[in-house]
């Protein structure tokens, strides 16, 4: 059998989140290039917990890149670097032999550290309570296709629909802004019929949250777009922008 | 007030203040940049158009005025926004990694904005105020005068510029003060229409193009004046 590749891993290691955190360096030996990323790290944690050592605390659910919920900084690039690739579907072949990673948190201050690489996101949760959502009164299912909806903007709006809310783009943005993910939402709903009766609130309220969170501002840097696993665009933070303008000059 | 509440008091608000603010700054840019070319049509044209633009004193102040307050608010916004954005991160990342895709220009911003604030205070001081010392040729560019076609003494715009332009340190300060303001521009006139939504996905790449090629034919545009003096094609 082929031999696995040997890393060093440099990993940031923080006990809850009232305690200071540092650096700790693992040995990860005989990693297969064929594992994915948090794979490599369930093995160093067997090694750990066979030591009576505190396993490496990350966040992961559903391993195929859907939920959002892996977050990892590995080399100063949130999701590891690959396009359009969660670091739960980042492969092991992806680095070479002898490598060293440093893995790290999101680091955001609306995103406060819970246990090493664990991160609370709840404030996301917060802004989508905001106005992420539609209003519509329950009642007789409606006819399916009662409510034209152009090809381009329901496109458009399944692009934007796309977003997993991992906080990739908070991650890697220079100022820990959420414009991508809020500017997703914002978008998805906002270009069906159904969503653009409740725009002007939305936009407003959203961007409202999104500032007493405490995430910072966007200076168009792009970084957001290309770590995004789900490759959201700017062209949504501008569409926001706008729809912000908009809000605001009707006197809203 | 919602307006004035939305504008002010929220991140996206603030950098609507700061496009808007820029926009107008940069369009003050582009006119004084043409103004200074008429440098080279000859001493007569340039010293016209400056005393036409010293004489209208109607004009003249609430120009200066409404400069004033762009630059003021451009320059709040773009310090609170700073201040804004290195709060949302208290703990950086290991060896401080260049945030991915982010051009040179983009992460600058702050510090290309205040070395053009502290270069525009030089300017004043030199060629608008007129202050002796910052010139640094010895000669007080109040005592140039020369006499217009209707036989008024006013003042030597012409010759203040060769005089000035002839030190080569100053022309150095000049090519680095506008250079930086081009840097500033090369993502500041993209990044403005991104800001008030004016843009969409087929414009995107050529607005992008376009800031700077306007950027650099800005700079083009101003570091002329200078450096046709330092080289003596135009005395
Ligand atoms: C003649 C002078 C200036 C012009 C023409 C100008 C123009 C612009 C433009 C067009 C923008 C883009 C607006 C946007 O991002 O939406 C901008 C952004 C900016 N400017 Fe200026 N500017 C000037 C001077 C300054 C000064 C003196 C400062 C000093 C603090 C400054 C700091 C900034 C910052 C920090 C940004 C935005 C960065 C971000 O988006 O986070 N600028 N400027
Ligand atoms: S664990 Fe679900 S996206 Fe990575």
């Amino acid at each position: 059998m082929e031999k696995g590749m040997n890393l060093t891993l440099i990993v940031w290691r923080q006990k809850d989140a009232k305690s200071a955190g540092s650096f700790a360096t693992y040995a990860a030996r005989n990693v297969s290039p064929d594992m994915s990323f948090l794979e490599m790290l369930d093995v160093v944690n067997e090694g750990l917990a066979l030591r009576g050592e505190e396993p490496i605390a990350f966040d992961s659910d559903c391993r195929e890149g859907i939920c959002g919920t892996c977050s990892c900084v590995i080399n100063g690039v949130a999701h590891g670097g690959q396009k359009a690739t969660t670091a739960c579907q980042l492969h092991m072949r992806k680095f070479r032999d002898g490598d060293t990673l440093t893995i790290e948190p999101w680091r955001a201050k609306a995103f406060p550290v819970v246990k090493d690489l664990v991160v609370d996101r709840s404030s996301f949760d917060r802004i989508i309570q905001a106005g992420g959502f539609v209003s519509v009164r329950t009642g007789g299912t409606p006819d399916g296709n009662a409510i034209p909806v152009s090809k381009e903007d329901s496109d458009l709006a399944m692009d934007a629909a796309q977003c997993i809310g991992c906080g990739a783009c908070v991650a890697a943005c220079k100022n820990a802004s959420a414009m991508l993910f809020v500017s997703a939402k914002v978008s998805h709903l906002g270009l069906l019929p159904q969503g653009k009766v409740e725009q002007d609130w939305r936009v407003l309220n959203m961007v409202k949250q999104m500032d007493a969170e405490g995430f910072g501002a966007c200076t168009v840097t792009g970084s957001c777009e290309a770590v995004c696993p789900k490759e959201i665009t700017l062209d949504n933070i501008a569409r926001m922008n706008r729809d912000y303008g908009v809000a605001t000059a009707k006197g809203k | 007030m919602n307006i004035v509440n939305n504008l002010f008091h929220s991140t996206l608000g603030k950098k609507y203040l700061m496009a808007l603010t820029g926009a107008g700054l940069f369009g003050f840019a582009v006119i004084h940049m043409l103004g200074n070319l008429q440098v080279f049509l000859g001493p007569e044209a340039l010293n016209r158009y400056a005393h036409f633009l010293q004489s209208n004193k109607e004009l003249l102040w609430p120009a200066r005025f409404g400069l004033l307050a762009m630059v003021a608010l451009h320059i709040w916004s773009a310090v609170k926004l700073s201040a804004e954005n290195k709060a949302a991160r208290p703990v950086g990342y290991l060896n401080d990694p260049a945030p991915p895709a982010a051009s040179y220009a983009s992460r600058t911003m702050l510090m290309s904005g205040l070395i053009v604030a502290a270069f525009i205070i030089y300017h004043l001081l030199h060629f608008t105020v007129k202050v002796e010392p910052v010139n640094l040729t010895g000669r007080d560019f109040d005592d140039l005068h020369v006499l217009d076609n209707a036989g008024r003494s006013i003042h030597d715009v012409h010759q203040m510029l060769v005089i000035g332009f002839q030190q080569p340190v100053v022309v150095l300060f000049y090519i680095i003060g506008v250079g930086l303001l081009c840097l500033h521009l090369s993502h500041g006139l993209s990044a403005m229409f991104q800001s008030l939504g004016l843009r969409n996905k087929a414009w995107w790449p050529a607005l992008q193009q376009s800031a700077k090629a306007a950027a650099l034919l800005l700079f083009l545009g101003y570091i002329a004046v200078p450096v046709a003096v330092l080289l003596r094609l135009v005395k």
